[in-house]
């Protein structure tokens, strides 16, 4: 079962819709009992990095969370903002993110740049992944819908697993252990959204 | 950045309609039904447009709101009654990634800078009614082109981008359901004054003519009919092209 972390942030309708239709079965839930029985977590979120932070910290199942990712190694996937919380702190707020995985989340800045793309970066684009890649497995010319304006940036080159292009080439998902972070929004990407749902619905089979 | 084909879904009474030029309403179905076949479709994005929100002066039905944009397995935009900048936060709060602002925005653009500052640029769409004059030139219309704005089109749509909108929908009365092609003139004197991002809207009937709109610098093409209704006698069909054609020019 997939835990959708309903902490009062992102869109977690589309989210249980799609897996619905994939028919993975999945809770929207900040219920601690029913978390710990999940084999996988989705960590969504939209809007500012410190309101995410402070919402999930505020969420009763939060202190929980270390335990279930970090001991029990539950899978996890944030999404957009969600993806942010991962890493160790962002410049858009102040607040501490979860940092499980190590490095910062950046904004775009394209001043005294020769290209100079519009922020934020909104539409579709392509994701090419990188070798760590595998929720992207078995998608030809993979795209997304994005909505952002800050990227993420691990201090491991090698937990970066897809690139995108805007401006120039950014970390658009991460990738360590039972860790994942994607910077698009698979729920709003309809085929590649659901391949890449079902592809981290099938960890378990890795476990 | 790619370039986006949208379908356009009109909402009366609760149910899908489509028009010709704003006149003569035809019954198209349910929307939860339409967005799930759009889904399969793979569709870039969706607009959602209330035709009877403005003109009757009632609010948005926020929860049908919810359950098409729970539904959509792309992003959506919704228009349709946002008169200030709480409805504005609501129709955000369901789920939807933009909102489409006309009659209200149109008569008083600081309402477009207040939604651009409150949810952001990229979410704040600013749709726009046009008719052509006799004797050249565009009028802008409002609530449901049933009224003409005093004003000069290439100054206002200035004024828009200014005004902080992030994309502006060029909607052409005259070719509204008619599916006899963009009217590319206005298409190309709009993408000339201004530098966001311009959604052509109105005459689609084929794909050639989404691919004509594009090519006058548009960033998305949108229609109604084009993905509604199919054959001379607008039989009710639900469509959208093949991803293979549309990966051609987009």
């Amino acid at each position: 079962m997939i835990a959708i972390l309903d902490f009062g942030v992102g869109n977690v309708i589309s989210i249980h819709k799609m897996l619905k239709y994939l028919g993975i079965q999945s809770a929207i839930t900040h219920d601690v009992n029913e978390i710990d029985h999940a084999s996988h977590i989705i960590l969504p979120g939209i809007g500012s990095f410190d309101v995410c932070m402070s919402k999930l910290k505020s969420a009763e199942f939060y202190p929980q969370l270390n335990r279930w990712i970090l001991d029990e190694k539950k899978w996890i996937l944030g999404i957009c903002a969600g993806m942010q919380m991962l890493l160790e702190g962002s410049d858009e707020g102040e607040m501490p993110g979860l940092g499980w995985i190590a490095g910062r989340v950046h904004r775009f800045d394209f001043n005294n740049k020769e290209v100079r793309p519009r922020v934020p970066h909104m539409g579709w684009n392509y994701v090419h992944p990188s070798k760590s890649d595998i929720l992207l497995q078995g998608l030809e010319k993979p795209k997304f819908y994005f909505t952002h304006s800050y990227y993420c940036l691990p201090s491991d080159p090698d937990q970066a697993s897809s690139f995108t292009d805007y401006g120039f080439r950014f970390v658009s998902s991460v990738h360590k252990g039972n860790i994942f972070g994607v910077q698009f929004h698979p729920e709003k990407s309809h085929k590649y959204g659901m391949k890449l749902f079902e592809n981290f619905h099938n960890l378990i089979q890795h476990a | 950045m790619l370039k986006r084909v949208i379908p356009v879904l009109l909402i009366h009474q609760g149910l899908l309609y489509k028009g010709r030029q704003f006149k003569e309403l035809k019954y198209v179905g349910d929307p939860i039904n339409a967005v799930k076949i759009f889904n399969k479709k793979e569709v870039d994005e969706i607009a959602v447009i209330d035709i009877d929100a403005s003109k009757s002066g009632s609010e948005p039905n926020y929860k049908q709101i919810r359950e098409i944009a729970g539904e959509a397995f792309m992003p959506m935009s919704y228009g349709g009654g946002i008169k200030n900048i709480t409805q504005v936060q609501k129709v955000i709060d369901q789920g939807v990634e933009k909102v489409i602002l006309s009659s209200v925005a149109l008569t008083n653009l600081n309402f477009v800078t207040e939604t651009a500052k409150k949810i952001g640029s990229s979410s704040t769409v600013v749709c726009l009614d046009v008719k052509k004059k006799l004797f050249g030139g565009y009028d802008v219309y409002i609530i449901n082109a049933t009224k003409k704005l005093n004003v000069n089109f290439e100054n206002l749509i200035r004024d828009i981008e200014t005004a902080g909108a992030g994309e502006i929908i060029i909607n052409s009365i005259d070719r509204d359901g008619t599916m006899e092609g963009y009217d590319l003139n206005l298409l190309k004197k709009v993408n000339s004054s201004v530098n966001i991002p311009v959604v052509a809207l109105g005459g689609a009937g084929k794909t050639e003519d989404l691919k004509a709109a594009l090519e006058t610098g548009a960033s998305a093409a949108a229609a109604g009919s084009m993905f509604v209704f199919h054959g001379v006698h607008r039989a009710v069909l639900i469509t959208y092209p093949k991803i293979e054609v549309l990966e051609e020019f987009i």
